[in-house]
């Protein structure tokens, strides 16, 4: 059975995989990382988004042996060890950006890239653009959009310490 | 700790889980030794089943058994249960036909369950399924509603005459023709309610668990309701007692009324469970959950309304078929009739209302209720007909609406379909809607974008709706097969502080932070010291869950019962340690005190001594305090509001954006504002979503068109505007909170303020009616028709 | 998804024997298209090879051409300064393809391999006049595309590179399936000192085409109005539960027009 080695949030894993296993199906089957989530077969809903080498990817559109090598990140991966959010993890909850909760994984790991690859600022209707990978069918985005826009100052403000 | 009670928009205490990955939903659990169930279904919509061979399947590598419909048969399992039971014109029964778990005989839609395969991974399950060899004799089907009812049409159901499951009226029909008769005027309006796919984002999951040694089944299921699980699955399908079956609902990804129903594949897997002594897991793939979950709406009406000279609404007269699918899911009859009909008289005093619902089997996907439920239909009818009644007669729509309202001190209000409606001032949301969107500044504003070559419409909906359900005893004798009030356990613990179990369940509400907030408003604990536990029937007395926008309302009230009770019995114990008399002892701030002295106890030294009775008056009292209280609500409770929309249209391609969205409801008392602006930002997406977007289409022979996200036009960020969300709010006079429910709202009063936008966008191209969804093809059409006479005029 | 033996070789003649060997086996480039469409179960090789370590990657500007690497993400030419100066309108196409995490994956050689009727890259390289470059040859674009998923690549035959001339002007114009975001009607227009070429993808039921009507117009009237009055017929177009051919003829116009006042 082919072998893949990979980091997931800082640790590297050496995992037994099938050609065909997807990269989600690593994490969630394998690794027991079961906040990444599948919530569509045609990769359009964007619950399972991950951070691929610090980009955001669907993971259910990626074999686990495509990854070979590279650096993953989780939601589990994001918050300090002491259990300090990360600031879009804040806003989120400030906001009351997520209700069921099932898209919030793929939300917030999106809206992580979105926000670093815009450093000098995103405008409302660039955020919701940015949200086009992403479903959600709870919160009617506005709350999404809000939180996102106040983690911009405090990720930047972060990122220049 | 800041303000935690009653009015105080408390940051989620659910959200460090779902952020940080730490949810635990169905598809995340996985038991020992589990197998895998993939489900075999049908690819046609309407067959003879002729022959099923599993042969080649059963040997397949990592195999452990293959089912049919025959293997449940010969257990005389039951067929999936109708939990509610309508009743015809002339008072006989409605078509109820056998909905077996897995096909017996025939296939009757694109997707019904035909064999189930058990193995050892889930691509293994898959496999083999390929290999299972079903011989179909292909017979006629009928999707559409039309089809269904039209001389000659194919029989879903043997023995059901004209695909009619029932003919159910509700006013007097002579009564309301003779008005009609008299009236200045009629408008009239054809209509269909588009059908809709509930899409939570969470696909359904079971895994049925069989504990080899006791005999317990355990089943794990994104359900909106596990007791009713339990009791339908148990009593009805698979004969297992309550004791014998525990149903846990643990996170579950949005339901949107979705996950209230009792599926096949609940029964599968825990049937299966038990048959190969193994956990079995099932999860939905998206394309499966299109064909699978209870789709929504799919209505087609006509509508008439008298009139006289001046515009005030004399009587309604309907008549809608709503499209049942092919077998009847769960809660599907009362949706169309009690859940629809009895809410047409909407905000208006219209004195006499008359409708007859034809519902009518389709070889379609079953449909049940989808967030509204009936609410949407009757409201999207109404006011589409108050819209074009203005249309044809000249009267302004807002004044339209302003003179046949039902006004503020007319409550209680009995309307002429059932409903006693207990409070609501229609013209107050209505004031600030307009105010909150700068109605009178729009002229302005459709001319800036005329400049810009587009066109922009404004539209609004004064709606009402009903929610809270409801009475048991007269749901009972509407039809129900169930109670329907709700349950909550408080437990006091020896410390002070408190856990809620409750019957309600939470699948994006927020219940663990909003019914928490109730007991620092009553209690006077701190947030910090209360847990609210939810979905699952090991934990909770019992529950009748969440729908209808009814935890806070039912649900709530419940919990002020019990604690009601804690209090009482706290008073108790309070008069004998403070050696005074019980009539003297007053509950404030988690405080018992001697009326009228400085003498006091809190609620943790009270609950201390009921659970460490050593000074007790253990002669009159039990030791603990722990009270679980039934509710039962006296009325439904009557939400309402006023919403309005403003869209730009461009003209080339039809093309519609959503450009302003502001919504005023009233709810009743709020308990978290904050979570409230996010039930109602969500329901308004999915009501944009139906006006705009969404529609789950058929071919006329019943293949599903619309079946993936490549098809099933989901809102998205940017089709979404941001949206001005207020409240107005009148106390809900019949329990205890106030509250009526804020979870359907924005799903209800928001498509026909965004198709009467749309209609006046287009107000100089002859359109008085469009049906949903306005598509930007279905707006070219029309706009280019419309040319040769804008060219003329 | 069924099985199947993974190969991510490290030099072009590797994979090209891999694919040449094994009639069953696929190449794997970014996977956005390829992978949905094995989980679903239409496809089933046995050999997925990956194209990801043959150093194909890359964007390189000389004198009157722009070359790109085939397996260069849509992500990387949306956000190259050099393709934005250079082809703007192949700049903002790559930002409209799939979201943000597919265009991290997808590339442009894997796309134009597929040739799906409604996918962006096809109308830009066949309205540029590009050569795809393979293992073994160069493909004009009026050859390479012919017909819906089908292009004139032959067995294991590889598309290392994309060589597009840098023309005066160019613009995209994509109206997007609600649903899919795919393209409905997409329009690739560039004008080069020799003419106009202008490319339409998702309308067509033989996949992208040229519309030689609008060049010749737009070659001698640079503008939305030379064009605006040239009607495109139904027939041959895509009519599905989206569009109507009708609306999709009629589309054409608009999304050229548009096109080409984005042009400027």
């Amino acid at each position: 059975m082919p072998q893949v080695t990979l980091t997931v949030n800082g640790r590297q894993h050496t995992v037994d995989v099938e050609g065909r296993t997807l990269l989600v199906e690593l994490l969630r089957e394998k690794l027991g990382l079961t906040g990444t989530h599948v919530g569509c077969d045609t990769s359009q809903c964007g619950a399972c988004v991950v951070h691929v080498n610090g980009e955001s990817v669907k993971s259910c559109t990626m074999l686990a042996l495509q990854a070979d090598g590279d650096s993953v990140t989780t939601i589990e991966g994001l918050a300090a060890a002491d259990g300090t959010l990360h600031p879009m993890q804040e806003m989120f909850r400030e906001h009351h950006a997520l209700q069921c909760g099932f898209c919030t994984p793929g939300m917030v790991m999106t809206a992580i890239d979105l926000v670093n690859a815009h450093p000098s600022g995103l405008t409302e209707k660039e955020i919701r653009e940015g949200l086009e990978g992403n479903l959600c069918r709870c919160t009617g985005y506005h709350n999404i959009v809000k939180a996102i826009a106040a983690a911009h100052p405090l990720m930047h403000a972060k990122a220049a310490e | 700790m800041g303000f935690e009670g009653i009015g105080a928009s408390v940051r989620r205490r659910e959200d460090v889980r779902f952020l940080s990955g730490k949810g635990n939903y169905t598809d995340d659990i996985n038991r020992p030794g589990q197998l895998y169930a993939f489900i075999v279904r049908a690819d046609r919509p309407h067959a003879r089943i002729d022959g099923i061979d599993t042969a080649e399947a059963e040997k397949a590598p990592g195999v452990v058994r293959v089912f049919t419909g025959a293997d449940m048969a010969a257990e005389n399992l039951g067929g999936l249960p109708c939990g509610w039971q309508i009743h015809n014109q002339d008072g006989s029964p409605m078509a109820e036909p056998p909905h077996p778990v897995l096909a017996v005989g025939k296939v009757r839609h694109v997707g019904d369950p035909v064999a189930v395969v058990i193995a050892e991974t889930r691509q293994e399950a898959k496999n083999a399924a390929e290999l299972i060899e079903i011989r179909y004799t292909d017979l006629p089907a009928v999707a559409s509603l039309t089809d269904a009812v039209a001389a000659g049409a194919p029989e879903v159901h043997d023995g059901v005459a004209g695909n009619i499951c029932y003919d159910w009226v509700i006013g007097d029909k002579a009564t309301v023709d003779a008005v009609f008769a008299k009236a200045d005027r009629v408008v009239k309006l054809e209509l269909t309610n588009n059908r809709l796919i509930p899409n939570a984002m969470e696909p359904r999951a079971a895994i049925g668990d069989f504990d080899t040694s006791s005999g317990d089944f355990t089943l794990y299921t994104t359900s909106q309701n596990p007791h009713v699980i339990r009791l339908l699955m148990g009593a009805f399908v698979l004969h297992i007692p309550e004791n014998k079956l525990r149903v846990v609902a643990p996170d579950v990804g949005g339901g949107f009324g979705s996950k209230i129903y009792h599926y096949a594949e609940e029964a599968i897997v825990t049937w299966a469970a038990g048959k190969v002594r193994r956990p079995v897991k099932w999860t939905a793939e998206r394309s499966e959950s299109f064909m699978s979950d209870a789709h929504g709406r799919d209505h087609v009406s006509t509508a008439e309304m008298a009139l006289d000279k001046e515009g005030h609404f004399l009587g309604l007269r309907i008549t809608t078929l709503a499209n049942m699918g092919a077998y009847l899911s769960t809660f599907a009859p009362c949706v169309p009739t009690y859940l629809y009909a009895t809410l047409l008289a909407g905000v208006y005093k219209t004195p006499v209302i008359y409708c007859n619902v034809k519902a009518v089997f389709t070889n379609t996907v079953p449909v049940d209720a989808y967030r509204g439920a009936g609410r949407p239909e009757a409201t999207y009818l109404l006011e589409r007909l108050v819209d074009v009644i203005a249309h044809d007669t000249g009267i302004d729509k807002v004044e339209l609406r302003r003179k046949n309202f039902i006004p503020a001190d007319a409550f209680p209000y009995q309307t002429p379909v059932a409903l006693q409606y207990d409070s609501g001032d229609y013209q107050t949301t209505l004031k600030v809607a307009l105010a909150n969107a700068d109605w009178n500044g729009f002229e302005a504003r459709r001319a800036e974008a005329k400049a810009r070559g587009k066109l922009r419409g404004i539209g609004i909906s004064t709606y009402l709706e009903a929610c809270g359900i409801a009475p048991s005893a007269v749901v009972g004798s509407l039809g129900a097969r169930a109670g329907l009030y709700e349950v909550a356990n408080i437990r006091v613990h020896p410390t002070g502080s408190v856990t809620v179990f409750t019957g309600t369940h939470s699948h994006g509400q927020g219940h663990e932070t909003t019914l928490a907030q109730l007991v620092v408003d009553q209690l006077g604990v701190p947030l910090s010291q209360v847990e609210v536990v939810h979905g699952d029937t090991a934990k909770i007395p019992f529950g009748m869950g969440t729908y209808g926008s009814r935890s806070l309302a039912v649900g709530g009230s419940a919990m002020v019962k019990a604690m009601d009770k804690i209090i009482a019995k706290g008073k108790k114990i309070a008069a004998h340690l403070m050696e005074a008399s019980v009539q003297d002892i007053e509950f404030k701030d988690g405080s018992f005190r001697v009326a009228g002295t400085d003498k006091a106890k809190a609620l943790h030294e009270i609950s201390l001594a009921a659970y460490v009775p050593h000074n007790y008056p253990i002669e009159e009292l039990e030791p603990g305090l722990d009270e679980t209280a039934f509710y039962d609500p006296k009325n439904f409770t009557f939400p309402g509001g006023c919403h309005i929309a403003e869209v730009e249209i461009d003209p080339e391609t039809g093309v519609v954006e959503m450009v302003n969205f502001t919504a005023v409801d009233d709810v009743g008392r709020v308990v978290n504002p904050m979570i409230v602006e996010g039930q109602v930002q969500g329901g308004v997406a999915q009501g944009i979503g139906q006006a705009l977007l969404e529609s789950a289409l058929y071919d006329p022979h019943g293949q599903l068109l619309s079946g993936s996200y490549m098809d099933y036009t989901m809102p998205r960020a940017n089709d979404i505007p941001a949206m001005s969300v207020a409240t107005e709010n009148t106390m809900c006079t019949h329990n205890p909170l106030g509250s009526k429910g804020c979870g359907e709202v924005g799903a209800i009063g928001s498509p026909p303020a965004v198709i009467n936008a749309v209609v006046d966008a287009l107000k100089d191209h002859g359109v008085r009616h469009l049906d949903m969804p306005a598509t930007a093809p279905k707006l070219w059409s029309i706009i280019q028709a419309a040319q040769p006479r804008l060219a003329a005029e | 998804m069924y099985d199947f033996t993974y190969d991510k070789p490290g030099s072009l003649a590797d994979a090209v024997k891999l694919l040449s060997d094994d009639m069953d086996a696929k190449a794997l480039a970014g996977g956005q298209t390829f992978i949905p469409v094995l989980k679903q179960r239409l496809n089933r090789p046995s050999r997925v090879v990956d194209l990801a370590k043959l150093g194909l990657s890359g964007i390189t500007v000389s004198g009157d051409k722009v070359t790109i690497g085939a397996m260069t993400t849509h992500a990387t030419i949306a956000s190259s300064a050099e393709i934005k100066a250079k082809i703007p309108g192949l700049q903002h196409q790559a930002s409209l393809i799939g979201d943000e995490a597919v265009r991290h994956r997808g590339t442009m050689g894997g796309s134009l391999a597929n040739n799906d009727p409604a996918a962006c890259y096809p109308s830009a390289v066949l309205a540029l006049g590009g050569t795809i470059k393979t293992d073994r040859r160069s493909i004009p674009a009026d050859e390479f595309f012919q017909g819906m998923f089908t292009t004139a690549l032959e067995q294991g035959e590889i598309i290392t590179s994309i060589e597009l001339p840098i023309p005066e002007k160019s613009a995209y114009e994509k109206f997007r399936n609600p649903a899919s975001r795919y393209a409905i009607v997409g329009v690739f227009v560039a004008k080069f000192p020799s003419g106009v070429r202008l490319a339409i993808t998702g309308a067509g039921q033989g996949g992208v085409f040229r519309h030689t009507e609008f060049e010749k117009a737009l070659s001698a009237n640079f503008s939305p109005d030379a064009i605006a009055g040239i009607k495109t017929p139904a027939d041959g177009l895509n009519s599905d539960i989206h569009a109507s051919a009708e609306y999709r003829a009629h589309l054409v116009n608009v999304v050229a027009r548009r096109a080409v006042a984005k042009a400027g």
